[in-house]
C-alpha cells in the first residue's frame, strides 16, 4: 500500500474547477513534487491531503486514512509546512518548538531540531526578531517537530534568494534521508529536479504528466543557445543553422543537437578569432516543458 | 502505541504559553491593565471624596469607581482581548498552524480562555489593591464570596462573547475597531466611567439589555456599603450567564481556523452554493 493515494480527486469552488480528477500515488520514503504555476491547483491538492480542505469528489488516502475525516491520530503522524503562516512573534524559537511539540505523542528533541535547521544561535531569540529566511527555517522545524511519517512542503522556497534556496534544499535533503515521505509543491523546475524522486505536472487543475525529473526534461528536447553577433559578421560567416533567429545583433538557436551546433558555431568563430559575447546554453525550463505539454505560459 | 499527553497537561501548557504571549505584548498589557489603572487614578483624583447616589442610598465615589473599573478590566482581559487577537491570529495563519497539530480544539481554546481569565484576575487584584492602598477602599469580607462568584460568571460569559464576536469580525484590520466600538460606548451607559443619573430612557434600555451593566452593577454591589447581606445579585448573574451561553452557542458556529483571505471566502462561497 502506498503512503499517499489519490484517485480521481476533484475540487470545485463554485463554478470553477480548481482540481480536475487527478490521480497519483506516493510510495513510502519517496519525495514527490507537484509542479505547476500559481493557480494550477497545487495548494488546493495539498490542503485536501492535509485535511484542511474538503474535496468535491474522488478518493484520498494518506497513511491509510481519509484526511477529510481523520482526526488527532492523523495529525500526529503528518507534518505540514504551510505556505504563509506566522508563528506567535512574542515566543522564542525554543519556546515555540516546545509548545507546538507538546501536542504530539513522540516529538523530536527540541535542541536536535533547532540544530538541524541551523537556528542554534537564534534559539532564544524572539520570533519577531528573525529574518524572513530564519522564519522559514522555523516553519520547517515546526513541520518536523512531531517526527512525522509524511511531510507536506507547500512551496518551501518561494521568495528566497538563490543562496537561501540552496541552503533550504540541503536541509530538506537531510530530512528526506531519514526516510520520511514528502509531498512538495513548487513552481521551480530546478527545485523539483533537485529534491523530488518523481514529479507530477499540474496545468489548470489537471495532472498532465508524471515522471522522474530527467524524464520530464526529456519531453522538451530543445536546448537554447544564445549569444551576441560580433560586429561585421553575418549569419553565414558563423555557419548558423537555418533555425537560428537573428534579431539585430542577438542570436537565438533552439536545437535538439546542442553539441553539434555549438561546435559548428564556436568553431567558426574561433577560426576567425572572434569572441561570442553573452554566450549561454540553456536547458529546457519549466516554461518550455509546460509549452511542450500544451500548458499556457505564465503571465 | 505511544499515548498522547493528557488533556490536563496540554491545557496547562497552552495556558502558560498564552499567558506568556499576552504579557509580552506591550499593546495588550497597556490597554488591558495600564489604561484602567490610569483611569482609576484619574477618576479618584478628579472626583475623590465625593459620593454617588444609587437607588439604595448614597456611597463613596472610590467604592463605585474601583468596582466599575475592576469589572471593566475583567471585560478588557476577556472580551476585548479575544475580539482583538483571535482575528489577528486567524489572518496570520497561526490558528491554521495549530489546526495542523494534534491539539484538540477544546484544549487550545480552553488554554487561551484560561489565560485570559488569569489576566483578568491580575487586573482585578491590581485595581482592588490600588483602591485599598491609596483610596481607602473598604472590602467587606462577608461579600468576598459574592465578589468571586460574580467575577467568575462575568469573565466566563465575556470570554464566550468575545470568541463569538471574533468569529464574525471579517479580518485582522477591523479587529481593534470592532472590539473598541462595541465595548467603549457601552461602558459609558453601563456605570463604568460615570454613574448615570436619570439618563435618557433609550440609553438606560441599551445599558440594561447588554450584559456589561448587569455585570458591572453586580460587581459594584459587592463593594457597595448600602447593599446589605451577602452581596449576591442573582438576577444580574443569571442574566449575564445567559448571555454567556448565547455567546458559547454563537462561537461554536462562527469559529474558524482559516484566514479570511482566499481560503475562507472560497469555502464560504462553496457553502452558499450548496
Amino acid at each position: 500500500m502506498s503512503t499517499v493515494e489519490v484517485h480521481g480527486l476533484v475540487k470545485d469552488y463554485g463554478d470553477h474547477r480548481a482540481v480536475d480528477s487527478i490521480s497519483f500515488t506516493i510510495a513510502a520514503g519517496e519525495v514527490y513534487g507537484l509542479l505547476g504555476h500559481n493557480g494550477a491547483g497545487k495548494s488546493t491538492t495539498v490542503e485536501i491531503l492535509e485535511g484542511h480542505r474538503h474535496r468535491t469528489a474522488g478518493e484520498v488516502r494518506v497513511l491509510g486514512m481519509d484526511p477529510a475525516h481523520a482526526g488527532r491520530e492523523f495529525r500526529d503522524r503528518i507534518g505540514i509546512v504551510l505556505q504563509s503562516s506566522a508563528v506567535e512573534r512574542e515566543l522564542t524559537v525554543r519556546e515555540s518548538l516546545n509548545v507546538y511539540g507538546s501536542c504530539y505523542c513522540a516529538p523530536r528533541p527540541v535542541a536536535e531540531v533547532i540544530e538541524m535547521v541551523g537556528l542554534t544561535e537564534k534559539a532564544d531569540a524572539r520570533i519577531g526578531s528573525l529574518s524572513g529566511g530564519q522564519r522559514r527555517r522555523l516553519d520547517l522545524a515546526l513541520g518536523i517537530i512531531g517526527d512525522p511519517e509524511v511531510l507536506f512542503l507547500d512551496e518551501p522556497t518561494t521568495g528566497f534568494d538563490p543562496v537561501a534556496r540552496r541552503q533550504s534544499w540541503e536541509l530538506v535533503e537531510r530530512l528526506c534521508a531519514d526516510g520520511m515521505t514528502v509531498l512538495l509543491t513548487t513552481h521551480y523546475l530546478d527545485e523539483a529536479e533537485h529534491l523530488a524522486d518523481r514529479v507530477g505536472v499540474l496545468v489548470g487543475g489537471r495532472l498532465v504528466t508524471e515522471g522522474t525529473p530527467a524524464e520530464l526534461m526529456a519531453m522538451s528536447p530543445l536546448t537554447t543557445i544564445t549569444f551576441t553577433l560580433p560586429p561585421a559578421t553575418s549569419a553565414a560567416t558563423l555557419h548558423l543553422p537555418s533555425t537560428a533567429v537573428v534579431d539585430g545583433a542577438s542570436v537565438q538557436i533552439e536545437t535538439e543537437r546542442p553539441t553539434q551546433v555549438l561546435a559548428d558555431v564556436t568553431g567558426a568563430a574561433a577560426a576567425l578569432g572572434l569572441e561570442l559575447d553573452s554566450l549561454t546554453v540553456r536547458r529546457p525550463s519549466l516554461e518550455d516543458v509546460f509549452l511542450a505539454l500544451g500548458g499556457e505560459a505564465s503571465p | 502505541m505511544t499515548q498522547f499527553p493528557s488533556s490536563a497537561r496540554l491545557w496547562f501548557i497552552q495556558t502558560r504559553y498564552q499567558f506568556f504571549t499576552f504579557t509580552r505584548s506591550k499593546v495588550g498589557m497597556f490597554f488591558t491593565l495600564g489604561l484602567p489603572t490610569v483611569m482609576l487614578v484619574l477618576f479618584n483624583a478628579l472626583f475623590g471624596g465625593g459620593t454617588v447616589d444609587t437607588p439604595g442610598g448614597s456611597w463613596s465615589v472610590q467604592q463605585f469607581y474601583t468596582g466599575g473599573l475592576a469589572a471593566f478590566t475583567a471585560v478588557s482581559a476577556t472580551y476585548t482581548n479575544l475580539v482583538n487577537v483571535v482575528p489577528i491570529r486567524r489572518d496570520e495563519g497561526i490558528l491554521k498552524r495549530w489546526r495542523s497539530t494534534p491539539v484538540p480544539l477544546g484544549v487550545y481554546l480552553g488554554g487561551w480562555i484560561t489565560s485570559a481569565l488569569l489576566v483578568a484576575v491580575c487586573g482585578v487584584v491590581l485595581q482592588l489593591t490600588i483602591g485599598v492602598t491609596f483610596y481607602d477602599l473598604t472590602i467587606d469580607l462577608a461579600k468576598v464570596p459574592a465578589m468571586m462568584v460574580t467575577f467568575a460568571v462575568g469573565v466566563t460569559a465575556f470570554a464566550m462573547l468575545g470568541l463569538a464576536f471574533a468569529g464574525v469580525v471579517p479580518d485582522a484590520d477591523s479587529a481593534p475597531a470592532a472590539a473598541n466600538a462595541t465595548i467603549l460606548p457601552l461602558a459609558f451607559v453601563s456605570d463604568v466611567f460615570i454613574p448615570l443619573d436619570n439618563p435618557p430612557r433609550w440609553l438606560e434600555v441599551i445599558g440594561d439589555v447588554f450584559p456589561l451593566k448587569p455585570f458591572v452593577n453586580a460587581f459594584q454591589d459587592t463593594l457597595n456599603p448600602t447593599v446589605t447581606g451577602s452581596g449576591f445579585n442573582a438576577n444580574a448573574l443569571i442574566y449575564v450567564a445567559l448571555w454567556g451561553v448565547f455567546g458559547a452557542i454563537v462561537a461554536r458556529r462562527t469559529f474558524t481556523w482559516e484566514p479570511s483571505t482566499g481560503g475562507r471566502s472560497r469555502s464560504r462561497r462553496r457553502r452558499r452554493s450548496r
